[in-house]
């Protein structure tokens, strides 16, 4: 674990970065339990949540591993996340339409988005084509965050939602709201 | 069935299934979860007698262990059995490191291992001849890993596992017959009564 490690201080400009707002949500909402399959642009993140105690955050082998554990804990009396990139998602299908939309569990996805706006790999890409159809398909919530000015409102309201409603949401997190050096390295 | 003659599993005798999970149910007096995989596992867990603790899990195969370890890590105070074929846990190895390195001491994993797909026509499983699904789990670094070398072994492993610092994983080899029950195929109810048994939710 990176216990040891310090979190990334604030940006100068006071601005929130998207990963000190997902952390925030998490932290308002009380989702303590966060299994992940790290992708880079959840570096930050990731160890961000590992640093800081209130989380019991760790790696999975699988991404369907992690959304076993969360709906385990949820219906033990411990909210979780599940953190992954689009080329996770795609290995969910199964599980959602098993375990998830089934059993009615409030599983909170953060996937962010590989395979658009720049993507270098046409493998990424056509993944990453699969991901909404699978959503639909399921008639799951879904939001793609692109804006840093409504990051905060999707993330509370979508988490709220899917608890009170006992539904699936997935977070998708665009390059338009992490790419670039402004907020995340 | 294994068909290697070497492997430690051959020592073993071959048990029934709905009878060692009539034997561990017997053993629950302190509202122990049960977390039971897909199949043959849940519908014998359900014919050994239905508890409020118990979790039947209809699909997504493999991911016995990991909705075991969730229980597990959200309610430390409670013992928390695992129950998975074979075939589930080929289909999700990695869970093994997860939690040997995460240690929940609450966790006892039992493993039914007959070497078949029973319930798709009894086709081997790729594993069947070769590998050792409790080496694997001690390589895995779950140390305390063993076969259960007949039903009085399995349930003194099961009270071991009671008092263990750590995760257990009890291997047992099991015939080739067809679970005894079937669970009723209803998920909300199955998570709302379990929810209810873990103490996490009040009756409407």
């Amino acid at each position: 674990m990176a216990a040891a490690e310090a979190p990334t201080v604030s940006q100068p400009s006071q601005e929130k970065s998207w990963h000190e707002m997902a952390l925030q949500a998490l932290k308002h909402n009380d989702i303590r339990l966060v299994p992940y399959v790290p992708d880079r642009i959840l570096t930050t993140l990731i160890r961000n949540i590992h640093a800081d105690p209130f989380f019991t955050a760790f790696p999975t082998a699988r991404e369907e591993e992690a959304v076993g554990i969360v709906a385990g804990a949820w219906m033990a009396g411990m909210r979780g996340a599940v953190l992954m990139q689009t080329s996770g998602f795609a290995t969910l299908a199964n599980v959602l339409a098993s375990l998830a939309m089934p059993y009615q569990i409030p599983l909170i996805m953060f996937v962010t988005e590989r395979g658009t706006l720049g993507e270098f790999n046409y493998g990424q890409a056509l993944v990453c084509r699969t991901m909404r159809p699978v959503l639909d398909s399921l008639a799951m919530e879904h939001h793609t965050c692109t804006r840093l000015d409504e990051f905060e409102f999707i993330l509370d309201r979508s988490i709220k939602q899917a608890i009170t409603t006992q539904a699936p949401v997935a977070l998708i997190l665009s390059p338009l709201l992490t790419g670039g050096k402004v907020f995340d390295k | 069935m294994n068909t290697a003659t070497n492997l430690p599993a051959r020592n073993t005798k071959v048990m029934n299934r709905f009878d060692i999970t009539s034997r561990l149910v017997a053993k629950l007096k302190h509202e122990e979860a049960v977390i039971s995989g897909i199949g043959n596992t849940n519908f014998d867990l359900w014919a050994a007698g239905h508890r409020p603790q118990n979790f039947y899990m209809l699909g997504s195969m493999g991911l016995g262990f990991p909705i075991a370890l969730g229980v597990a890590l959200a309610q430390p105070q409670r013992r928390v059995f695992g129950l998975e074929g074979d075939g589930s846990l080929l289909m999700q190895m990695g869970c093994l490191s997860t939690i040997a390195t995460l240690a929940p001491k609450n966790l006892t994993m039992i493993v039914m291992d007959n070497g078949i797909y029973q319930i798709t026509g009894a086709q081997p499983t790729p594993a069947a001849a070769v590998a050792d699904i409790v080496a694997i789990a001690a390589a895995s670094g779950l140390s305390s890993s063993a076969w259960a070398a007949d039903e009085e072994d399995f349930e003194r492993l099961v009270d071991q596992s009671l008092r263990a610092s750590g995760p257990t994983l009890i291997g047992v080899r099991i015939d080739d017959k067809p679970g005894v029950g079937a669970t009723r195929r209803d998920p909300v109810q199955i998570r709302e009564r379990f929810m209810l048994g873990l103490g996490v939710r009040e009756a409407l």
